[in-house]
């Protein structure tokens, strides 16, 4: 795009953001400060994750966005054209093809490969902000690995509802050092961060941080030896593709109480469509 | 010495994102070796060393200087506008001998994200001893040879590693090639 750098940012913006990714990276899990930038769009948008897909994308990349999971919804669409104009690059919907995936609240259903990179947009990067509202509190807590505080708020959880009554954004503990949040994944996506194969960046614009969990990484769920993590999904199969290990979105299709339960990852959802799969709210695709 | 300056980048936006791309990879998974191209080098910078001060040096961070390094300094100042200082307030460091890495800042407890990194120019990242690398990034223990570290490596590096999350970053190069070894992981001789 004339009169602009490659990717929007300019390069010493790209240059500051990069020398805090490999800190990032070396410090699985830590949050690193960074200079955000005002971005074409506002802050909570996904400008964090956005200024980390500019500082590492190349001509070569192919970027796929998805927003809960679909690749069709505004914040996705708007973001793949935003690259697809100022950097020029090839887009695609279908995870198999991706080397950067930029994504709001899911990790795709397939696995995700050595040769791949996943940007997570972040609202809240700090996994304690609910308990200790005070940054120095707990970059303190941090230091330390002093996570007594979390530890409290899930037994307080069970001992209240018999469950962690947290359903998105479940914090872990990468590497066995320091808790983070996974951001606002559903807890469903959670063991998929654990050994995964790919890089995995995560940028917060509003809140000023970026961290990061490198390939083969032990990331683990918080929680008691008497009560293990557990992810919870709907109890339907999906009603276009039929799939019953897929997270699923619910519906309202009508006012008369109506539901239809369809997978979150819309790739996935239409790739097995494609390969012949029906749900029971489903049609084959024609024959072409 | 020539009064002449070399180019940098022959592409500044394209070739600084390749490089940052191949440290990028390699911090993530220690020790794979990637190849840069680009950029000629200034005597005695290697061409990958070279590649990464452009890619990653600005006047946003201070920089020391190994003294063996001060025929490229010309070049150095001019390509990323560093400002040259003591160790101890270096962000970054470009070496041809590994130094004292005490003398660098570690970062804190708090901050470890404030420590050096070191850019050590070595002989080869195809020959010499073998070290084994195991931590985040590596599914399995990593062989990488390295030639041109000193002799009790592997008990500096100890010491480095056992102050995590502190520590010091080493980005290593030799000839058009690079690797790193993040804080994060161990390193024995194999």
């Amino acid at each position: 795009m004339k009169g602009y750098n490659f990717a929007y940012l300019d390069d010493q913006t790209k240059r500051m953001i990069r020398r805090g990714l490999l800190k990032a990276v070396a410090i699985p899990g830590h949050q690193v400060p960074f200079g955000s930038r005002e971005m074409p769009l506002p802050y909570g948008w996904g400008t964090g994750g956005i200024q980390v897909t500019a500082s590492i994308l190349g001509a070569g990349d192919v970027l796929k966005v998805i927003d809960q999971g679909a690749d069709d919804t505004t914040n996705a669409v708007s973001i793949r054209r935003f690259f697809a104009r100022t950097a020029g690059v090839a887009t695609t919907t279908a995870t198999a093809e991706a080397t950067v995936i930029q994504t709001r609240h899911r990790i795709p259903e397939k696995q995700l490969r050595e040769d791949q990179i996943i940007v997570y947009q972040v609202p809240q990067p700090e996994p304690l902000s609910r308990l200790e509202p005070s940054r120095i509190e707990t970059k303190r807590m941090h230091g330390l690995a002093d996570y007594g505080l979390m530890h409290v708020k899930l037994y307080e959880d069970i001992s209240r509802f018999g469950q962690v009554s947290i359903s998105y954004d479940y914090p872990v503990m990468v590497n066995e050092r320091y808790l983070m949040s996974p951001s606002p994944i559903p807890a469903f996506d959670n063991p998929k961060m654990d050994m995964m194969p790919a890089l995995q960046l995560f940028g917060a614009g509003r809140e000023k941080r970026i961290y990061a969990i490198p390939p083969w990484t032990r990331v683990k769920s918080l929680d008691f030896d008497d009560h293990p993590f557990r992810t919870i999904n709907a109890p339907h199969p999906c009603g276009l593709c039929g799939a019953t290990d897929s997270y699923l979105d619910e519906v309202v299709t009508d006012n008369h109480g109506g539901r239809l339960f369809v997978c979150s990852d819309t790739d996935h959802c239409s790739e097995r469509r494609a390969a012949g799969h029906v749900g029971t709210d489903g049609f084959q695709e024609a024959a072409e | 010495m020539s009064n002449e300056l070399s180019p940098g980048f022959a592409n500044p936006v394209a070739d600084a994102q390749s490089c940052f791309r191949a440290v990028l990879d390699a911090m993530a998974r220690p020790g794979r070796v990637h190849a840069i191209s680009g950029v000629s080098a200034p005597p005695p910078l290697c061409d990958a060393a070279a590649a990464v001060l452009l890619s990653l040096i600005d006047q946003e961070t201070p920089l020391w200087l190994d003294p063996a390094v001060a025929q490229a300094h010309g070049w150095i100042a001019f390509h990323t506008g560093a400002l040259v200082v003591e160790p101890t307030e270096a962000m970054f460091a470009m070496a041809l001998a590994l130094p004292d890495l005490a003398a660098f800042p570690d970062g804190s407890d708090e901050m470890p994200e404030t420590s050096a990194t070191i850019i050590l120019q070595v002989a080869s990242l195809r020959s010499g001893r073998h070290f084994a690398l195991e931590g985040p990034g590596l599914r399995e223990p990593r062989i990488l040879p390295i030639d041109g570290l000193p002799a009790d490596f592997p008990a500096i590096w100890q010491r480095n590693h056992g102050l995590f999350p502190r520590g010091i970053d080493l980005i290593l190069c030799a000839g058009n090639e690079l690797t790193a070894l993040p804080r994060s992981v161990t390193i024995r001789e194999a």
